[in-house]
């Protein structure tokens, strides 16, 4: 909640800067600019590159801000580390009440420093000093009678914490701590968390970094960073080519044959709706979970989407495209070859992009579930013993590959079919 | 014997819910060589069914399309066709679409460069080899479509509305071409257009089409292509004769409209 508030004021004020900044630079008579219609008019609006460049540092920073990052001097308030004390009030079984001190020393394990223990005066009275040390984020059962003169009497009992009256199941805040009283009678200390996460559920931007220069040199689980990364993409690339290879041919039959578009519409229109992640306990039962059942996976995922583009790509050349084709002389062949493929080549490069955006979230998917190396195996092998360094390491890898790849079918789409959409 | 013969062509088309449409009764029209004929008529009466008859592309259910002594049974190279925009190939070059016949009938890469150049020349896009088609604005599209038709020296060049779909300056410098390219190569030309004057500027003789069933309702024989082939075409506008013609044929396309129309208000 604190976090999403944060992003909004980010957000927010980041606009306001911006357009103050902007406006003392001379504006542009560019024909945008000019235009005094821009609301609804979606050709006015253009990605604001400011806006794209603070948008991902905000995130950085929100990352390093809530995780005790050393990347930037600001942060949220970290757990309390440090001595804190409060006193108690006791009552013995006669009825007598005395205070004592309780000293506790909180500390990160992380650090690797474990300090000593607090040397104390036990004080005067029958309640007597007590000290303790508790680990950040953790809580502490404090055993405050323990060492009191008739504490294991059967009535004696904490009545008080810092003045104020404490019962069994009540709480009582002091600095820096919450108190708890258990049903036994027993205080319970739990310091002060203060915002910022536990590098359990959420590691500093540093810490990942490092794990992915650990891993990139040292490995993970027998196999190197590449290799895992490189498998994952070996089995996208071997199933997606395989789906175009039998996909591509079948669309275009069903594209130029009554008889094939009728034995395999049903077929196709029954398994294009069926996600490719339904289909992954079916080919492990059937294929077991080596590659062979991954790529027959993968195979399937791209097979529909590349069967209904390059039947897409063949309905929609123009007629009067093979008329043309056909009075100039062509054959059938000639028609296929010159105006049919490379007519339907847009189509099915949307379909490729598409394609290969669903192969790899199913590759993760199926790695997920079993799999002795992959980007996938990876992260849900971290998560088992908690690393969630590398969990976000992968997930963060795993994007900037998705990502790579369309722009990859991007560049080679605009290179092969620069005719597409005009 | 040489031209264009059109016998007896009957077209019926059954439709889904039991009827039939009569899309063109009993038409019968021979073209001599090097003829240009234009086909006119309001929406409907079956000039494109017909073009595409003698194209090759629909078979009558009546009657016969003969070439030089040959029935016409589907399509072929002696039959050119350009068509309004869109049927250039992109995904080629202007060179690769006008050299596309050629190609096909497997002339040398050598002899296919020498007759790109030339025709490109002859519509007036010399240097325009290496541009993508997409590049080019309608009307050059339109003269690589010429070019590309002429590039294969068939014998009847059918055009579907080839000019149909440019802007009012482009047109009429088209048109010009397009009789130019008449004269110069003595092809026999069928003209289908939705435009009376198109109609009366570049057709040696003009068919005025009526629908329902298609057929010829009227012949024109007119002097006015052969005037353009010398003269400025505003200047034949103003010629004896042009605005008459125009008029009469204008007329008559509107009462046929305007029956449609009447029809279609009585269903």
């Amino acid at each position: 909640m604190a976090i999403l508030i944060f992003y909004i004021i980010i957000f927010v004020a980041a606009f306001y800067v911006v357009k103050i900044a902007t406006s003392f630079t001379k504006s542009q008579d560019d024909f945008t600019s000019l235009k005094t219609v821009t609301f609804g008019d979606e050709s006015a609006v253009t990605p604001n590159r400011a806006a794209s460049f603070i948008s991902v540092i905000a995130i950085f920073a929100i990352w390093a801000a809530f995780t005790g990052s050393k990347l930037i001097p600001i942060h949220v308030p970290g757990p309390f580390v440090g001595d804190l004390s409060f006193s108690y009030t006791a009552m013995n079984s006669s009825g007598e009440t005395d205070d004592a001190d309780v000293t506790i020393t909180v500390y990160d394990v992380q650090s690797g420093v474990i300090p000593d223990k607090l040397e104390i005066e036990p004080g005067d009275g029958f309640a007597l000093n007590d000290t303790d040390q508790i680990i950040t984020y953790r809580s502490g059962l404090i055993k405050v009678q323990k060492n009191d003169v008739g504490g294991k009497d059967k009535d004696y009992k904490v009545v008080a914490v810092n003045g104020q009256e404490i019962s069994p199941e009540q709480e009582v805040f002091v600095d820096n701590a919450r108190i708890y009283m258990t049903r036994k009678g027993t205080l319970s200390v739990t310091p002060e968390k203060g915002w910022q996460m536990q590098p359990v559920w959420l590691p500093a931007p540093e810490t990942v970094w490092s794990r992915l220069v650990k891993v990139g040199s040292e490995g993970y689980k027998n196999f190197t960073l590449w290799e895992h990364l490189g498998w994952s993409l070996i089995r996208v690339i071997v199933g997606f080519l395989a789906g175009a290879i039998i996909g591509i041919p079948l669309g275009y039959a069903m594209g130029l044959s009554g008889w094939f578009r009728g034995w395999f519409d049903p077929i196709v229109e029954f398994m294009r709706p069926v996600p490719p992640l339904a289909l992954i306990p079916l080919v492990i039962i059937w294929f077991g979970i080596g590659e062979q059942g991954k790529i027959i996976l993968l195979f399937l995922a791209s097979l529909w989407i590349m069967t209904i583009s390059a039947r897409a790509g063949v309905s929609g050349v123009k007629i009067s495209k093979i008329h043309a084709a056909y009075s100039l002389g062509a054959s059938k062949w000639q028609i296929m070859r010159l105006v049919i493929v490379p007519n339907s080549l847009p189509e099915i490069f949307t379909g490729a992009r598409v394609s290969m955006g669903v192969c790899w979230g199913t590759v993760v998917a199926a790695e997920l579930v079993a799999a002795q190396k992959g980007a996938g195996m990876m992260i849900i092998n971290a998560s088992k013993f908690q690393m969630t360094d590398l969990v976000i390491m992968g997930i963060v890898l795993i994007g900037v590959i998705g990502y790579a790849i369309d722009i990859l079918m991007r560049i080679s789409e605009n290179y092969l079919v620069p005719w597409k959409g005009k | 014997m040489k031209g264009l013969s059109i016998n007896n062509i009957s077209m019926r088309f059954d439709l889904k819910n039991g009827s039939s449409v009569q899309a063109l009764k009993d038409v019968s029209l021979d073209i001599d060589e090097g003829q240009i004929i234009t086909v006119l008529g309001p929406s409907g009466c079956g000039k494109t069914t017909l073009l595409n008859i003698v194209a090759g592309f629909l078979a009558p259910t009546e009657g016969k399309v003969v070439l030089n002594d040959e029935i016409v049974q589907g399509p072929g190279a002696e039959r050119g066709m350009v068509f309004q925009q869109g049927a250039l190939f992109e995904w080629m070059n202007v060179r690769s679409n006008v050299a596309f016949g050629p190609r096909m009938k497997g002339m040398s890469k050598s002899e296919q460069e020498e007759k790109v150049k030339h025709l490109l020349e002859i519509v007036g896009l010399a240097d325009f080899e290496d541009k993508a088609v997409y590049e080019l604005s309608g009307g050059m599209q339109q003269r690589v479509a010429l070019a590309r038709c002429l590039a294969n020296d068939p014998d009847v060049i059918l055009m579907d509305e080839p000019l149909g779909a440019l802007d009012a300056l482009t047109r009429e410098k088209m048109q010009g071409l397009v009789l130019k390219l008449w004269k110069e190569t003595g092809k026999t030309i069928i003209l289908i257009t939705h435009s009376v004057e198109e109609a009366v500027l570049l057709g040696e003789r003009l068919l005025v089409l009526a629908p329902r069933p298609g057929r010829i309702h009227k012949e024109y024989q007119l002097p006015f292509a052969e005037m353009g082939v010398n003269m400025d075409l505003r200047d034949v506008k103003k010629a004896d004769g042009y605005t008459e013609t125009r008029d009469e044929i204008l007329s008559i396309i509107w009462e046929m409209e305007e029956e449609i129309m009447g029809r279609a208000e009585e269903n």
